[in-house]
């Protein structure tokens, strides 16, 4: 496994791209901030209106900030037209001047409104006019004051800018999230500390400025100026496109079996002579609409979900029918091609220790009517919110005692110290043969398939190379490999394995 | 309605003076010569603060070349009546004219050019250097003010001109206020009105810029009105004192007039507070003798 020292140097790109999104967010920031701070001082009702929509957006976590932003440019769209990014940049840069208007903002007016009331009359009583005296008095004195402002933003903004990997613009997120996922600490430290390394100069340098504006020493300010925007061009030199042609963008989910196959078909891709660029850690809502609009080109979906989030089906038709109706569905509806399916499922299934589930007498759904009141049940953060369990819940008219959300990796944990009693684990999932975890068994067929899809976007749908590269992966890959795989990836001991060579793992056991 | 003229003002002495005295004339030519109007007229002024009349219909003329005091007691009025001249407070009632002009039409920027402003906040900028404070009038003005001119400048109130490099916080409160005295005088204004302008001061430096003021508004041929609440001050530095009491002009006398027992119940008041700690202060010292 590569260590912390080893990783960081290869961050030169997420770096890059952070700097330009949180010196975007903070400069259209400031843009806004600061003549809405003027206005502020000058009429009451706007102060109070700016200040409290300012503090609203606060209340907002920045993760749902960021994921709101992707249905409001979606129907944005009918007034700009389809060419409207509705994930990435424009996203992110949206968010996260929302983010920063605050600070700014309140100390903007807090230094007009805290300015000496001796020399605002003077200003009046030599003959300033408005505009002379906001701009001979007002800002130099408020100068520092709105630095600091400036400051605190720009902590907020680059801690929060990690956030941005969740709806597919790169950041020193990147590393945080596909660590978090396949329990690489090392690469959530990496990114951690990058990003907070990044924050700390942000802090130092505009502190130098501060300081500069507030003891009126030239140099100071106009040097600390000089080194941030020195700073801000390196990154935008860094992130000057490579080649013109736009390279295949593969997305992945944020856990381990989606990072795994990505760079299963990135190295497929890459043999064949295609350049590819992954786009990590993205919901999966985020994801399929994605694929749709071709922001990103490929990705590995399931046929359960898609069904139930997608076609808003509850029933179960059975597996090929199902297949077949998602096949056509998306080449109508979207333009999406489905390649085909890779051969392993990754259904919901609940799972529980084998202790557990024999002191209870419980081996299938069924068992646990009755007995789920004492019970917690555990789920992934969007799992209470699917079909799935609505379905399940239903059909066999369960009622538990507490229902609690994790992690996907983290609940696995949850069922070994005894946070939860049953669990709705995947059944790819590497850990349930060794944890020992007993699957429970669904005689009413209440959960339905989930194989695992290729999509490929318009963009690339009918592309013969791509296609070509990717057919061996049809029906090769088992649900034991898949296991196999996973598990090497979570796994905490010295058998752990880095998605790309856990990748590369797969690829043999495939006969690829 | 009569008005003292300041018995010492000589004829205007040269260079800027000069030049004052040829572009009032010229304004004044322009009307009828029979009788010049006088510098500053307030004309039934009234300034209304929601329920409360802070000065309530106020008219008198001031002639140029005076220096005049307004006194009163603190909610007098006197103080909100100065700055109607500049426009810094409009009156909700009545009109206040500067050279024949209603304060009120002229563009407020260029009206507080031509008025020079010392007030007890003093106001100098903290971010601007001694000279840049001084020039501040004439930069807006779009002229830049030489470096002998703002060390004049610091001459006549009594400052070593090497203080212009200087910033304001390195400055004693009697040195600001000099600065504050010079910064009004930098743009050759017309009138120098002034609110206050030694109250934050300690005695000794105080009795010494009050002179200096008086210095400076004979030998520059200046108009000057002074706000203060000290009848002392008043009687020794003026020409002629305006008495406020309750938002209204109720004393309009020379000093020795005042002296003497005129201007009424409320100015005499104000007048018997300095007198009987002077006539104390020589008890005292016919005492020790």
């Amino acid at each position: 496994m590569n260590t912390i020292w080893e990783i960081l140097p290869g961050l030169g790109d997420k770096l890059a791209a952070h700097v330009v999104l949180s010196a975007s967010a903070i400069g259209l920031a400031m843009l806004i901030a600061l003549p809405m701070a003027v206005w502020a001082g000058r009429s009451r009702i706007v102060s109070r209106l700016a200040l409290s929509l300012a503090s609203l957006v606060q209340t907002i976590p920045a993760l749902a900030l960021l994921a709101l932003f992707f249905p409001l440019l979606l129907s944005l769209r009918s007034v700009f037209g389809e060419g409207l990014p509705t994930l990435g940049f424009l996203p992110a840069l949206m968010a996260l001047t929302l983010y920063a208007l605050l600070p700014i903002l309140r100390n903007a007016v807090t230094a007009q409104a805290n300015l000496d009331e001796g020399v605002l009359e003077a200003a009046d009583g030599v003959g300033m006019t408005k505009w002379q005296k906001l701009y001979l008095v007002e800002a130099p004195l408020s100068a520092p004051f709105i630095m600091a402002g400036i400051r605190t933003a720009s902590v907020w903004t680059i801690g929060a800018a990690t956030l941005a990997t969740t709806i597919g613009q790169p950041s020193l997120g990147d590393p945080i999230f596909a660590g978090l996922q396949t329990q690489n600490w090392a690469l959530v430290l990496a990114g951690c500390l990058a990003s907070a390394g990044l924050a700390l100069a942000a802090d130092n340098l505009l502190w130098v400025i501060e300081v500069g504006l507030a003891r009126r020493k030239r140099w100071m300010t106009f040097g600390g100026m000089a080194i941030v925007l020195l700073g801000i061009l390196a990154a935008l030199w860094a992130q000057r496109p490579a080649s013109e042609e736009r390279p295949v963008v593969i997305a992945a989910k944020s856990f381990s079996e989606q990072y795994i196959l990505a760079q299963l078909i990135g190295s497929r891709l890459e043999a064949a002579g295609y350049r590819v660029e992954y786009r990590d850690g993205l919901g999966s809502a985020v994801v399929h609409s994605a694929v749709a609009n071709s922001s990103v080109d490929i990705s590995v979906d399931y046929t359960g979900t898609i069904w139930a989030n997608f076609l808003k089906r509850a029933d179960n038709p059975g597996r090929e029918a199902m297949y077949e109706t998602i096949r056509d569905w998306e080449a109508k509806a979207n333009g999406v091609k489905v390649l085909g399916r890779l051969g392993f499922e990754n259904a919901y299934a609940f799972a529980m220790r084998a202790d557990r589930a024999q002191e209870l007498g419980v081996t299938s759904l069924a068992d646990l009517v009755g007995k789920g009141r004492s019970l917690t049940v555990g789920g992934d953060p969007e799992f209470f919110e699917r079909p799935e369990w609505l379905a399940v819940r239903d059909a066999y008219g369960l009622r538990f005692g507490k229902t609690r959300n994790f992690a996907p990796t983290f609940m696995y944990n949850a069922l070994q110290s005894g946070e939860a009693d049953v669990i709705s684990a995947y059944t790819s999932d590497g850990r349930i043969a060794a944890d020992r975890l007993v699957v429970l068994a669904d005689p009413k067929g209440a959960l339905p398939s989930y194989d695992a899809l290729l999509l490929l976007s318009p963009r690339i749908a009918d592309d013969p190379g791509v296609a070509a590269a990717l057919q061996p992966l049809l029906g090769a890959i088992s649900v034991e490999a898949m296991r196999e795989a996973n598990f090497a990836v979570d796994r905490e001991d010295a058998g752990k394995l880095t998605p790309k060579q856990a990748a590369e793992m797969l690829a043999n056991r495939a006969g690829l | 309605m009569f008005v003292l003229v300041h018995p010492h003002s000589k004829p205007l002495g040269k260079g800027q003076s000069e030049t004052l005295a040829q572009r009032r004339n010229t304004r004044y030519s322009s009307q009828k010569m029979t009788n010049p109007p006088p510098l500053l007229r307030f004309d039934g002024v009234t300034c209304r603060f929601g329920d409360v009349t802070a000065v309530g219909g106020v008219s008198c003329d001031i002639a140029k070349g005076c220096f005049v005091a307004m006194v009163g007691a603190s909610g007098s009025g006197k103080s909100t009546l100065l700055k109607t001249v500049n426009t810094l407070v409009e009156p909700t009632g009545g009109r206040v004219l500067f050279a024949g002009e209603d304060v009120s039409e002229l563009p407020p920027a260029r009206l507080r050019r031509r008025v020079g402003y010392v007030f007890q906040g003093i106001g100098l900028f903290p971010h601007m250097s001694v000279a840049e404070n001084i020039a501040i009038g004439p930069r807006l003005a779009g002229e830049k003010l030489a470096a002998a001119r703002i060390a004049e400048l610091l001459e006549l109130v009594e400052l070593d001109p090497a203080y212009a490099t200087r910033m304001p916080d390195e400055l004693s409160g009697g040195q600001r206020q000099r600065v504050g005295v010079a910064r009004a005088l930098a743009g050759e204004p017309e009138l120098l009105i002034m609110d206050e302008p030694f109250g934050a001061l300690d005695p000794v430096t105080r009795d010494a810029l009050g002179h200096k003021v008086r210095e400076l508004h004979t030998r520059l041929g200046l108009t000057t009105v002074m706000v203060t609440h000290d009848m002392a001050e008043a009687l020794l530095l003026a020409d002629r004192v305006l008495v406020m009491d309750k938002g209204a002009l109720v004393a309009d006398e020379a000093p020795h007039t005042l002296l003497m027992g005129a201007g009424g119940a409320a100015a005499q008041a104000l007048v018997a507070v300095p007198r009987d700690q002077a006539e104390r202060l020589a008890a005292m010292e016919g005492r020790l003798a």
